[in-house]
């Protein structure tokens, strides 16, 4: 059976303040499908939330919605609804009428918004908060009335703007199973956006990696995270040492003074490619067993295993082990065929992969992405 | 007591010192003065003696209502616009607002004598196109449009600072749920700018139930407000005091339950008022 699209961005493009914010952006999200929109900030992601919205209306390009032209439809004319960023709950109402508000306009008789609310309330377990004051609630009660208020329209798409960035570790993760367990019960269209890679990888059925206004790549989590395009898409979702090679033929290439085997064919023979190798893929023997060889130079002890950076002529890789091993050590490294993966060059090529400016400190700071 | 604490009270003790001399002793002075006869000895005839100036209760206090309603009128929509407007043409109207509050208020209501009277601005203008001459000064309405006049800014301020914390983010939100413009208008944007109203209309109200200045200029002597009504009896001498100090006491007495009844509206809502 062939999925139906909900939503369809037809050559896209968005200018703020003499900036181009979507640069020619194509996307079509499958009815019922949990999507992530990944990225750094200002890459665009909130943007094309904020187009399918309807806050927002694109200089060029067409959005279709069930294959109707959607341009210049108003926001309280689309069947689609939003959970923003900070909640956005309305201080003057309690919990009953921030969910009922949706109800209301629309008319609703008052037995019907009551029989709704309360169902929308047991769906994000509030039952019991109906009186409740929006000031007197946490950070993730106000996010379960956020997403209440939302779904009591009963909306064809649910438009997700980096909910969680406002809540802790272990609420984030609490409430990221809470909302597939939504998304599957009523079985809604959810486009999600998040800067947190780990967040996409869990959550989606598809991620759409997006930078500079573009999309870098559309797959699901395993496609994107085993077969990147380029080096932003291997670099941004996960680890990646990523490394200058050549192909020297079908399923063979060289990169480090050395030559693999791999599983890639389809380059020209000689073509100049990136190599990304992921570091939980690597296996540490000693320096005369090894494929390559090369000196440990910094140890992060990490609970699960250690992060240790290997210095292979002068350049650093990153390699995940639960072995103990100290800096100063000879180590030798083997790469399996299916460890490496062959992307062409791009416009990224060279900018990342290399772990020699790596400290613990800037790989945290790093993680704090301002908002956008 | 610790350091900060030491600190805070060092800090705030001009200001209690200044009120204690020129707003707690005042008062109380006026309280003697309302609670004693001219000998000094206490008595309550002054307060039995103001039912004759109930007229003057009466009128002031519809005067202040009619003047608040057409201000509030006024300045809401006005609020309401600036704030949809581009910061540089928000911070023009915001200086035309304000500029009259540059000059002294004597001078910005006698200026309407010459705008109303018979030989008036007005009138002239009229009279050369031909029209009969209106009696504009020396009636109600020139009393009520001189305390609009006056007292607009305070209700256009407090609305806009109001509407302007307004978080864009709740309207998306609104329109998101399916809000149309009007719709937006009545279930958010209001509720949410009640506290600016409330404020807005204190800071209207009471002035215009106690001036005086206004009516005697624009209203000639045919309407006299409480406001007139105390400073007759001030400058009457000294015999008058306590009867003009019971006046007083009574105004303010109401205007403080104004202000709690007011009090309690915003509070049921949220927050507190802004005053």
């Amino acid at each position: 059976m062939e999925k139906k699209n909900i939503v369809e961005l037809k050559d896209v493009f968005v200018s703020l303040g003499g900036e181009t914010v979507l640069d020619g952006l194509n996307l079509s999200i499958e009815d019922k499908e949990f999507i992530t929109l990944l990225g750094p900030s200002g890459c665009g992601k909130t943007t094309t939330l904020r187009i399918i919205a309807g806050f927002l209306n694109p200089d060029k390009g067409e959005i279709f919605f069930e294959d109707r032209k959607f341009n210049g439809v108003p926001a309280y004319k689309r069947q689609v609804n939003t959970i923003f960023q900070r909640y956005a709950l309305f201080p003057h109402l309690n919990v009953y009428e921030n969910v009922a508000f949706g109800l209301r306009v629309k008319k609703t008789p008052e037995k019907e918004i009551k029989k709704q609310v309360s169902e929308m309330l047991s769906l994000v377990n509030l039952s019991g908060f109906e009186k409740r004051h929006i000031d007197t609630l946490s950070g993730g009660q106000q996010q379960r009335v956020a997403i209440a208020r939302a779904i009591a329209n009963r909306p064809k798409v649910l438009l997700l703007d980096e909910p969680l960035a406002a809540l802790d570790l272990k609420l984030r993760k609490d409430m990221q199973k809470e909302l597939r367990r939504i998304q599957r019960q009523l079985g809604i269209t959810f486009i999600f956006v998040t800067h947190d890679q780990e967040e996409a990888l869990t959550m989606s059925d598809r991620v759409v990696v997006m930078d500079k206004g573009r999309i870098q790549q559309v797959g699901t989590p395993q496609d994107i995270y085993n077969e990147p395009k380029n080096a932003f898409v291997a670099d941004f979702i996960g680890e990646s040492n990523i490394l200058d090679g050549i192909m020297k033929k079908d399923y063979e290439v060289s990169f480090s003074g050395n030559t693999f085997k791999c599983l890639d064919k389809g380059f020209v023979d000689n073509e100049n490619v990136d190599v990304v190798v992921r570091p939980e893929d690597v296996d540490i023997v000693p320096p005369d067993k090894g494929m390559l060889e090369g000196v440990v130079t910094s140890v992060a002890f990490l609970g699960v295993h250690y992060e240790i950076i290997v210095d292979i002529g002068g350049f650093k890789w990153m390699i995940q082990t639960t072995d103990k091993h100290n800096v100063n050590d000879k180590v030798g490294l083997i790469i399996e065929p299916d460890a490496i993966h062959i992307m062409k060059k791009s416009e990224y090529s060279g900018l990342y992969g290399d772990y020699s400016s790596y400290s613990e400190e800037l790989d945290h700071l790093s993680d704090i992405i301002p908002e956008e | 007591m610790n350091n900060k604490g030491f600190g805070r009270r060092i800090l705030t003790s001009p200001y209690i010192v200044w009120s204690a001399i020129f707003v707690i002793v005042p008062l109380l002075i006026m309280v003697y003065f309302a609670l004693t006869d001219n000998n000094g000895i206490f008595t309550i005839q002054n307060l039995q003696g103001i039912g004759k100036y109930k007229k003057a209760f009466g009128l002031s206090i519809l005067y202040a209502v009619i003047a608040t309603v057409i201000t509030l009128v006024i300045s809401y929509p006005m609020a309401y616009f600036m704030t949809k407007m581009n910061i540089s043409s928000q911070r023009m109207i915001m200086m035309i607002v304000m500029l009259p509050m540059w000059t002294n208020f004597l001078i910005r209501t006698y200026s309407w004598i010459t705008i109303l009277a018979n030989k008036g601005i007005i009138n002239t203008v009229l009279n050369r196109l031909g029209f009969h001459t209106l009696r504009l000064i020396n009636t109600p309405g020139a009393v009520i449009l001189g305390m609009v006049y006056d007292f607009i800014p305070y209700m256009i301020l407090p609305i806009y600072s109001v509407m302007c914390k307004i978080d864009n983010s709740l309207l998306e939100a609104a329109s998101d749920l399916g809000s149309n413009g009007f719709s937006r208008l009545r279930r958010v944007i209001i509720p949410l700018s009640v506290p600016g109203v409330i404020s807005g209309i204190t800071m209207v109200f009471v002035p215009s139930v106690s001036t005086f200045y206004i009516s005697q200029k624009l209203g000639g002597n045919k309407t006299l407000l409480i406001g007139d009504a105390i400073e007759y009896l001030f400058n009457a001498g000294p015999d008058f005091y306590n009867i003009a100090s019971a006046l007083s006491l009574v105004l303010m007495v109401m205007i403080l339950i104004c202000l709690a009844v007011m009090n309690k509206f915003t509070n049921e809502d949220d927050g507190g008022v802004i005053i």
